[in-house]
């Protein structure tokens, strides 16, 4: 139980080179293929009315591909690499494009609810008449029930369908029906202004606002090539580390109500309450919503908030640790999330799946040091790393990132740099675009972004829930129907920066 | 832990602290609240959530009413699992298409007198969603909505003013229900 986690190295610091590259169906397989082969990582999969891309990392950095959809077909990637499908059933949904030998087939995103069908394609389609239920896949055996659950779930959380198989009290098969809480944000955002593209975009996941507005705000200034204000640059982070703080801090707390252990969850919800009082001080939004934005942030933090958020943290971490001390003295505790939810340091290799899911199962990944932008890359950054894979293993990520963070913001207030906060975003001639990758809490997200002037002519947002919702699956096999609530706590993945 | 349970016992409680005018504020719409809910409702209201479409920040600062510093429950205020334990539905999001009947069905589903808030700019007026192809509107273009908290989301305390509101005028309308207080 007691994992020291490793101590990451710092790596290249300087910004990889991002391309995006044309290329024709068969490059696209063999890349499909090269991933499910193990050979790199899915980023992203996305589509336009007339392209599909596909982001990869792999030896050679992080890249874009893009192959153009001829008769709204493509070959699939799902077919070669199983963390895509989703993804696909998603832009079937949205785009009309078939993925050629995708091994499923059932809508995703389109509940059969919208009036129109494949809203994004170049022509919209008639909704399909009564597309009926939905198809849950197949389960056969003596003795199992099914226990379906949601889309409205007992506690205050987000919607989403959740459908157990169980033999006795032992989940054998979770599959889960997601969709719910779809918006059409990238509909919303194309021909929108870039002000207004970074209000959706900032509310994609409401936990993760700072994460998205972020990841916005990079991907635009890559596009126009324009460099923000260093006080800026640094502002950014000091939010980005009190989100992170903020939302550890309450999934601390739930993980362990879940497990009947209250008195740590009491404790938690006072010291993110003060978290976000603060920010509301500071910034004048107990979420930060809106305060970062293209060209740098809209909020400025006055020296008098600057002491306050300094005497937070240092009456924060004493007796955040008080708690740990308590976490880790409770053998009631850990007997309920030490080896519950197992997920494999192989699985969550080949999803790539980022955040504490990934580094609770040894995937040593954190977009702040791999990608190094800055101020990360001035900053120092230690990636809390354990290999167990439980709910336990993912607490603690989170309780040394908590830790982590405290340490970044006492740096970043005392690094500062005085100047401007916003410089102005002046549109280019013709279409630009670029990327951003941010890690909120919950891991990297990742914004594509292309500009015509100041106009978004598309968007595209990816949240790190894509590639750990599946996995959620697995890690509720096996264990009892009660343990799945903490099991969905330790991942306590996004259902609306999924649905979109 | 003992140490830190001993602490809690001499302490002064956390309920209610943070900015000085915010926390009196908060202190009197408490009691407002607490005296109102025992009129109207005998000490107990009984709330259920329902997300419709929200972007999950709404449920946040839901969520927080339920932490020591506000802690709805002395009030008899408490959150229930089941629509049909719930005298009030807290709806958020603009909603979407894919929840409508999941939120119909709520609705049917909380007995009479029942009263609806919408909390949440999307909840009020489909906040920045509104005019996608994938949401319907505002709650009330679904159900009928007693009372509407903008904000996005709204903090805490202004869900509890919202409340407050609620109650006050459940109360001059003596509980006579749905419509009552529109
Ligand atoms: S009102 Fe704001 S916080 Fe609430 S659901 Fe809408 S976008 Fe999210």
């Amino acid at each position: 139980m007691a994992q020291r986690p490793r101590t990451a190295r710092r790596s290249d610091p300087r910004p990889r080179a991002r391309r995006r590259r044309a290329v024709d169906a068969k490059t696209w397989i063999a890349n499909a293929e090269a991933l499910g082969r193990g050979e790199g990582e899915l980023v992203a999969l996305f589509a336009e009315p007339d392209r599909v891309h596909m982001a990869l990392r792999d030896v050679a950095g992080t890249r874009l591909l893009t192959l153009a959809v001829a008769d709204r077909r493509y070959p699939s990637v799902g077919a070669r690499h199983a963390p895509a499908i989703r993804l696909e059933r998603a832009i079937r949904d949205l785009f009309g494009h078939e993925p050629e030998g995708l091994p499923d087939t059932r809508p995703w995103l389109d509940h059969g609810a919208w009036p129109l069908a494949h809203p994004l394609a170049a022509k919209r389609g008639l909704p399909a008449k009564s597309r009926g239920g939905y198809e849950f896949l197949p389960v056969e055996g003596e003795g199992l029930h099914q226990i379906p659950v949601g889309p409205v779930h007992a506690g205050i959380i987000e919607p989403g369908h959740f459908r157990f198989t169980a033999n006795g009290e032992t989940v054998v098969r979770l599959e889960a029906r997601l969709g719910y809480v779809h918006k059409g944000i990238e509909w919303l955002m194309q021909g929108a202004p870039i002000a207004r593209a970074a209000m959706l975009i900032g509310r994609v996941s409401g936990d993760s606002t700072v994460a998205y507005a972020y990841a916005f705000a990079r991907a635009v200034e890559s596009a126009l090539r324009l460099t923000p204000p260093p006080r800026a640059v640094y502002l950014r982070a000091l939010m980005a580390e009190l989100e992170r703080i903020a939302n550890h801090l309450g999934d601390f707390g739930a993980i362990c109500n879940d497990a009947t252990y209250v008195l740590i969850h009491a404790h938690c919800g006072v010291l993110r309450e003060q978290v976000l009082a603060a920010c509301d001080a500071a910034f004048g939004h107990r979420l930060m919503r809106d305060c970062i934005v293209p060209g740098g942030v809209a909020a400025d933090l006055s020296a008098a908030e600057a002491r306050r958020l300094k005497a937070l943290v240092d009456s924060i971490a004493p007796r955040f640790r008080e708690l740990v001390a308590i976490y880790d003295d409770a053998p009631s505790l850990l007997d309920r999330t030490v080896t519950t939810g197992l997920v494999s340091a192989e699985l969550v290799r080949r999803f790539a799946a980022g955040g504490y899911v990934g580094r609770a199962s040894g995937r040593d990944f954190d977009a702040r040091r791999e990608h190094a932008y800055p101020p990360y890359d001035k900053l120092g950054l230690e990636v809390p790393v354990f290999e167990a894979g439980d709910v336990d293993a993912r607490l603690r990520v989170r309780l040394r990132e908590i830790e982590e963070s405290l340490r970044l913001i006492r740096r970043i207030l005392d690094a500062l740099p005085r100047g401007e906060v916003r410089a102005a975003l002046r549109g280019a001639k013709g279409e630009r675009e670029g990327v951003g990758m941010v890690e909120g809490f919950r891991g990297d997200v990742f914004v594509y972004v292309r500009l015509s002037g100041t106009t978004v002519v598309r968007c595209h947002p990816r949240d790190p829930s894509w590639f750990q919702w599946p996995l959620l699956e697995v890690a509720v096999k096996d264990n009892i129907v009660a343990d799945f609530p903490l099991c969905n706590k330790s991942f306590n993945c996004s259902y609306s920066g999924h649905d979109l | 832990m003992r140490s830190l349970l001993f602490k809690s016992l001499v302490k002064d409680p956390v309920t209610i602290a943070g900015p000085e005018a915010e926390a009196n504020a908060t202190q009197e719409l408490a009691r407002t609240l607490e005296d109102l809910s025992r009129r109207v409702l005998g000490r107990s209201l009984v709330i259920r959530e329902v997300d419709a479409g929200s972007c999950n920040g709404c449920e946040l600062e839901i969520h927080a009413l339920n932490n020591p510093v506000y802690d709805l429950e002395r009030l008899g205020l408490k959150f229930a699992a089941s629509p049909r334990h719930a005298d009030v539905l807290l709806v958020t999001g603009p909603v979407t298409h894919n929840m409508r009947v999941a939120l119909e069905r709520t609705w049917k589903a909380t007995p009479d007198p029942k009263w609806v808030v919408a909390v949440g700019d999307c909840a009020c007026s489909g906040g920045v969603f509104a005019g996608s192809y994938a949401c319907v509107g505002p709650v009330s273009a679904v159900i009928p909505v007693d009372l509407h908290i903008a904000g996005c989301p709204p903090r805490p305390i202004e869900i509890l003013k919202g409340l407050v509101a609620l109650l006050d005028a459940a109360a001059r309308n003596n509980g006579a229900g749905k419509g009552a207080v529109r």
